[in-house]
């Protein structure tokens, strides 16, 4: 019966115990535990042990004992290659047009959906604009596509329409529009998801303070700006630091997707600018390098980020 | 006094006109939103011949059933619905044995190996190998042109982990005295005390999965393309939007190939339908548990 009991209730007694008594005690724990570790080890850690062949001369039929090691030279040619400059241009313009309109935006949409004085119709809208995010970037890609097309595209339709432009628009076929286009169908897709974050922090907001600032004549407006926003100030900075985190880890699908040859110069990031390297063309080493590059200028961002936060906040995310 | 009785009406002035500019702004957004999935909806139920001359809003001008009875008639489509149905089911099964399971083991406060199966889990949150030596790893693991591929990767998600482990750091830890108390091993709690309490945070991780699992098209791509059996949903539509815009990667003929009696642009809308309306039927049945997923797993993080 004694040894039923649970152990770490009886403070002192359970630690002399030892290691080894308590190791065969939680053998259960152990057994759910250990199979999964060992599955993480083998998809997510092994992988970055594949970070040697960016060091080698990696040929896919030999042993890791019997490759070529060639130091830092596809790096070297990394940063010797046009493309890998015209490649971080396209990567850092779309994280970081993402970065102002994907967070801008929300918080914005967020503040207007918790001024609908009509309930109902504030959780219709909710419905609504929830709804893109589970349909898959394919999806999306295709209705982007569909719109944006010169044969009964809305979007050209309208401008016509408008009088703004007098014959439809290739938005598809040229490169300076692609940016624009990616941002906005990440808009079109996310916008409304990404506010949930928001309004759970404002429905955590004290309903006095908009009680006071009303007795002391404040407008909406002002509701918004002095209430409102310092109230999800550190939500904003939270997610603020996540995305900064991320910026150079911007995906590939939707580039993928919505890009086409004509557009190449201005669709490859970082990613596809490895696969295209790496599978395409089976220079899995260069690709390879292009992955540590992206992984490890990653975690800087994200550390330098979460360090300012700290500075700022006192708090840490990570 | 005058003064502030003018203040208050001007306030209620514009906080009319604040009301009546938010509710237009919201009312373009449903537009914006709804709009393009009507229009696809429209022109998939329209004669594709009719639908070349432009036009089309919301509604079909000359209703006919004929794209849907093209595409249900390719074979590769009937396939691809099985596969992504399968991967589907399996994969959110898999996903939340694992996650539970693993969640438990966190929560329990006296567990030795906790702090390091913790960091272990959350450090491949912030690394990862890389597109290349992932797909190399598959590649050594055999895992090329099977199904494995589509559900055994992402069995263990440390995000997951984490949301169900605050969940259950919520539920009132004397419920696992008294069961141990009474005898009952690690495992039995588990499966007989803790899983049930987390119902809840499960709907909402089982539809993450589901909706994960549904939406993949990629890992077809990349693993699968040569092999037309193991084709899903997704990868088809891929196929037939990509066909267009010659990305000649793609690998595999599509069924834009073999039909010639109804335009492409007709059958990409009704593959569109047929792969989004799984989601948007179920979606607002269920979308109360993915906003709690959402809030519970931003609290987390």
């Amino acid at each position: 019966m004694e040894a039923i009991t649970l152990n770490e209730k009886k403070p002192a007694g359970a630690k002399n115990k030892g290691f080894w008594f308590r190791m065969v005690q939680q053998k259960y724990l152990y057994f759910m535990t250990i199979p999964f570790v060992i599955w993480v080890f083998v998809f997510s850690y092994l992988p970055i042990w594949g970070w040697t062949m960016a060091f080698q001369k990696y040929r896919p039929a030999r042993s890791f004992w019997d490759q070529d090691w060639v130091g830092f030279k596809h790096f070297v040619d990394l940063f010797n290659d046009d493309r890998f400059y015209l490649v971080m241009r396209n990567t850092l313009a779309m994280s970081f047009m993402s970065l102002i309109a994907g967070f801008t935006i929300p918080i914005l949409f967020a503040v207007l959906l918790n001024e609908l004085r009509n309930q109902v119709f504030k959780r219709f809208v909710q419905t609504i604009s929830y709804l893109p995010h589970f349909v898959s970037w394919v999806v999306v890609a295709g209705i982007v596509t569909k719109m944006l097309s010169i044969d009964g595209g809305v979007i050209n339709d309208l401008l016509v329409w408008l009088h703004i432009i007098d014959k439809p628009i290739v938005f598809m076929g040229e490169g300076k529009y692609f940016w624009t286009i990616v941002t906005s169908s990440d808009i079109w897709k996310e916008m409304g998801w990404n506010t949930i974050i928001y309004l759970a922090a404002i429905t955590g907001i004290d309903p006095e303070q908009y009680e006071a600032a009303r007795v002391d004549g404040a407008g909406r407006w002002r509701q918004i700006w002095h209430i409102t926003l310092p109230g999800i100030r550190t939500t904003i900075s939270v997610l603020l630091i996540m995305s900064i985190g991320h910026l150079i880890q911007i995906g590939f699908e939707k580039q993928f997707l919505l890009g086409n040859p004509r557009v190449i110069d201005y669709s490859e990031v970082l990613d596809l600018y490895a696969l295209n390297n790496g599978l395409a063309l089976n220079r899995f080493s260069f690709g390879t390098a292009i992955s540590i590059f992206n992984s490890v200028v990653s975690v800087i961002l994200l550390f330098v980020a979460n360090g300012i936060f700290k500075r700022v906040t006192k708090e840490s995310i990570m | 006094m005058s003064k502030s009785k003018n203040n208050y009406f001007n306030a209620t002035l514009s906080d009319k006109l604040f009301d009546a500019a938010n509710v237009l702004v919201m009312c373009i957004i449903l537009v914006a939103t709804l709009y393009p999935f009507l229009n696809v909806l429209a022109i998939s139920f329209n004669d594709s011949n009719d639908t070349i001359r432009g036009g089309l809003t919301i509604f079909p001008r000359e209703f006919t059933l004929k794209n849907y009875e093209t595409i249900f008639a390719y074979q590769g489509l009937i396939t691809g619905f099985w596969n992504s149905v399968l991967r589907t089911v399996i994969g959110t099964l898999l996903g939340l044995l694992s996650g539970s399971m693993l969640a438990y083991c966190l929560a329990r406060p006296d567990f030795q190996a906790r702090k390091f199966v913790s960091t272990f889990l959350a450090l491949t949150m912030y690394v990862s190998g890389g597109l290349i030596p992932v797909y190399i790893l598959m590649r050594d693991l055999h895992l090329m042109n099977s199904f494995g591929v589509y559900v055994l990767p992402g069995l263990v998600s440390a995000f997951n982990v984490f949301v169900i482990r605050s969940f259950i750091d919520g539920l009132p830890y004397a419920l696992q005295e008294s069961a141990k108390i009474d005898g009952a091993s690690d495992f039995r709690i588990y499966w007989q005390v803790i899983l049930p309490l987390c119902k809840p945070v499960l709907a909402t991780i089982a539809l993450f999965l589901a909706v994960g699992q549904w939406n993949s098209w990629f890992d077809t791509y990349l693993y699968n393309g040569g092999t037309p059996s193991l084709t899903t949903l997704q990868y088809e539509l891929t196929k037939v939007l990509q066909s267009t815009t010659n990305q000649s990667d793609i690998r595999g003929k599509n069924i834009t190939d073999l039909v010639t009696s109804v335009s492409p642009e007709s059958i990409k809308m009704a593959i569109t339908i047929v792969v989004s309306l799984p989601i948007l039927v179920i979606y607002p049945f269920l979308q109360r548990y993915f906003v709690k997923g959402m809030t519970l797993g931003a609290v987390k993080s």
